[in-house]
């Protein structure tokens, strides 16, 4: 696979933490791919990296196919996390500005800001100073900068933190459109239940390291099975004899056990079915966040 | 690859453009320039009125005395200094005096004067008329031996000394004196004001993070350039406005009496200087700039700047135009961080030998060119690094 963004054993040292290890994951065509890890996990340095801003010591980032150079970075959109704008310069002057800085056409800047500006609702506030603006406000007025010139590829640090619900739906419609229309987008995010309703596919970083990558379902598939069981005259402690299975949660009738692989699920049913009637027996889907958490807890104690 | 060259220099240019239409439009901008030509005019004006030397001394003369007044008159015009006599009597010369008419009253005999004055007697006209009694004792002492007091005053007035200097030390003359010790300070001013600038307007890239946003446009030293020459030409614009409207209206009110081409070719070396001095400096705002990431410690990473500049600025505009011929003050001029404000003040006083301007342009273009790569070194592995404060040594070594 050729297309799209492709990050391939990426390194970054500083004098003595090593911010990016072996980093490998790529972004295809009209995906959205969400970004997650823990404060200082390496996502804003590779993020940076992408840009160019930062250089790695080892790897590559290539673009279908070939080493990113400075003009196509000019064609990346790109949203710094907070802030990313000059506070005292008026709102559509600002755009105009950082538009031609990625190449538009004093006339073309001129139309994206207008474009974009209404579509993100921020249109009535083109003469204020940025920092007049709320920091949601801001943060649309940001969202647009990364827009004006047509992206090939979306860069976005922590987009929706600090908005309103509404404008969170409007910051994911527009990423959807994006990707919709064969933008690979990349974000970062601390929001997971909003990563796992909007990305494609998932990236989880842990110490400069991807730990973990792919649909969520396939996130799922590798992670912990947790079984749900409602037997409403069940004793403490039913479960806590079975091979392979630890009781998570006990609480009335319903109690919450983990399997280990090769665990045996029916042998659980038998010995619920032994205390008396089952009112109800399942696979729970673990949330992105329990994913996460897993998966962050694991390697920590490895 | 051509179009690619002309694109990376059309950013600079972006970027410089930006400085310019932002910071022209501030109040602040509007507000110095307008203050400083005012402080021009006004020195200009103030110029005028009290230029006109002491005035004319009026000095009356009571009829006891009337012999000296011709005397006094031929004494004074000798050495320039205008005067206005008269005689008058005794009572209405002390009423002039006290209304103030008169400056003083002379009287008593040729012999012994009395001099009558509202305070104090000026000491020319206290000389002087010390000379007039001692000549009027000496003539009448000639007479009454024989002589001819009028031959024997010629005969004085012949004897004298001739002096025969070696190394005659430089006539200056006291308008470029003047004009050395504004242009030292205007200097000063545009250099501090604009360098700070530089400084401030790195950090707010900085910390509001829109240096990101740009480094994924543009190289470091882009960014760099654009931000100096944008700052620079305001600069340059308000030096140029207020200088201009001086030297004009300083020409065209008789206040200066350099001759014009004089006065533009001093304008013209104040833009040199500007810009050569303003480069220097800003590129090394720039870089301090870079080091730290809030806009309060801006004034501490800039401070070692300000002493740098203050030193010439001391020397140049208080210093060199009492001292014009000091062999330190001189070498000094010729040092590239001194020689902006030293040079230039040197310059406005004229009489710089060619070879020590040339010398100063070169070494200050050389520094120049050092600069640029030592500093765009600094910036470009500092500007990112957000946080504490990075530490010189880490930011010339490392590379990201």
């Amino acid at each position: 696979m050729s297309d799209g963004l492709k990050i391939t054993g990426v390194w970054k040292r500083y004098a003595n933490v090593v911010a990016l290890r072996d980093l490998t994951f790529n972004v295809r065509p009209g995906e959205l791919f969400g970004f997650v890890g823990s404060n200082g996990a390496g996502k804003t340095t590779a993020m940076r990296v992408i840009l160019g801003v930062l250089t790695a010591d080892q790897g590559e980032v290539t673009w279908a196919g070939r080493p990113l150079t400075l003009d196509d970075r000019r064609r990346i959109g790109y949203m710094p996390e907070e802030r990313g704008l000059y506070p005292r310069m008026r709102v559509a002057e600002q755009l105009v500005y950082l538009g031609r800085m990625h190449g538009l056409s004093k006339v073309e800047a001129a139309a994206a800001t207008q474009r974009w500006t209404r579509r993100l609702g921020v249109a009535a506030r083109s003469d204020d100073e940025v920092q007049k603006l709320s920091l949601g406000n801001q943060q649309r007025v940001q969202l647009a900068a990364s827009l004006m010139h047509d992206p090939m590829l979306l860069v976005l640090d922590e987009p929706f933190s600090g908005l309103d619900p509404v404008a969170v739906d409007v910051m994911s419609d527009v990423l959807r459109e994006k990707a919709a229309a064969g933008t690979p987008v990349l974000f970062s995010s601390h929001q997971l239940d909003l990563v796992e309703r909007l990305c494609d596919r998932v990236g989880i970083i842990r110490a400069g390291e991807m730990v973990a990558v792919g649909t969520v379902d396939e996130l799922r598939a590798d992670g912990i099975a947790q079984l749900v069981v409602e037997a409403p005259a069940a004793p403490p402690g039913w479960a806590s004899g079975l091979r392979g299975v630890r009781v998570i949660a006990h609480e009335d009738a319903v109690t919450v056990v983990e399997l280990d692989a090769g665990a045996d699920d029916q042998a659980v049913l038998r010995a619920a079915l032994a205390t008396g009637p089952v009112r109800s027996f399942g696979y729970r889907r673990p949330s992105l966040a329990e994913l996460f958490r897993h998966v962050v807890s694991q390697e920590a104690t490895s | 690859m051509n179009r690619l060259a002309s694109a990376t220099r059309g950013a600079a240019w972006l970027v410089a453009s930006r400085e310019i239409t932002t910071r022209t439009r501030t109040r602040a901008f509007r507000f110095t320039t307008v203050a400083m030509m005012l402080a021009i005019l006004a020195a200009i004006l103030i110029a005028r009125y009290t230029n006109q030397g002491p005035g004319s001394a009026t000095v009356g003369f009571a009829p006891s005395v009337s012999t000296l007044e011709q005397q006094y008159s031929s004494l004074m015009a000798a050495v320039n200094q205008p005067v206005t006599v008269s005689t008058v009597d005794q009572t209405t010369g002390e009423q002039q005096v006290r209304d103030g008419t008169l400056d003083a009253l002379v009287t008593g005999t040729p012999e012994s004067l009395q001099v009558m004055v509202d305070k104090e007697v000026s000491p020319t006209l206290h000389d002087t008329l010390t000379v007039l009694a001692r000549q009027s004792v000496l003539s009448e002492q000639i007479s009454a031996l024989g002589g001819d007091p009028t031959a024997v005053a010629a005969a004085v007035d012949r004897a004298g000394v001739q002096v025969v200097a070696l190394n005659p030390p430089r006539q200056y003359q006291t308008q470029r004196l003047i004009i050395g010790v504004i242009v030292g300070i205007l200097l000063f001013i545009a250099l501090s004001v604009y360098g700070q600038s530089v400084a401030g307007g790195v950090v707010e890239e900085k910390s509001s993070r829109v240096v990101e946003l740009l480094l994924s446009t543009v190289r470091p030293w882009q960014l760099m350039l654009g931000k100096v020459v944008g700052i620079g030409l305001v600069g340059l614009t308000q030096l140029v406005l207020v200088g201009g409207v001086g030297v004009v209206v300083g020409l065209s009110s008789g206040v200066l009496t350099i001759p014009p081409q004089v006065a533009a070719g001093l304008l013209v070396w104040a833009v040199v200087w500007f810009l050569l001095g303003f480069t220097i400096y800003a590129l090394m705002f720039a870089a301090v700039g870079a080091l730290v990431s809030r806009q309060e410690e801006v004034g501490g990473v800039a401070a070692p700047m300000m002493m740098l500049l203050a030193v010439p600025y001391i020397l140049g505009a208080f210093v060199l135009p009492s001292h014009p011929d000091n062999t330190v003050l001189q070498a000094l001029s010729v040092v590239p961080f001194f020689a902006p404000i030293m040079m230039m003040v040197r310059l406005a006083l004229g009489g710089v030998p060619v070879w020590q301007v040339a010398l100063s342009l070169l070494l200050t273009a050389a520094t120049l060119v050092a600069m640029v790569r030592l500093t765009g070194r600094i910036y470009a592995n500092a500007v990112l690094r957000t946080g504490g404060r990075v530490r010189v040594r880490d930011a010339l070594r490392t590379s990201h």
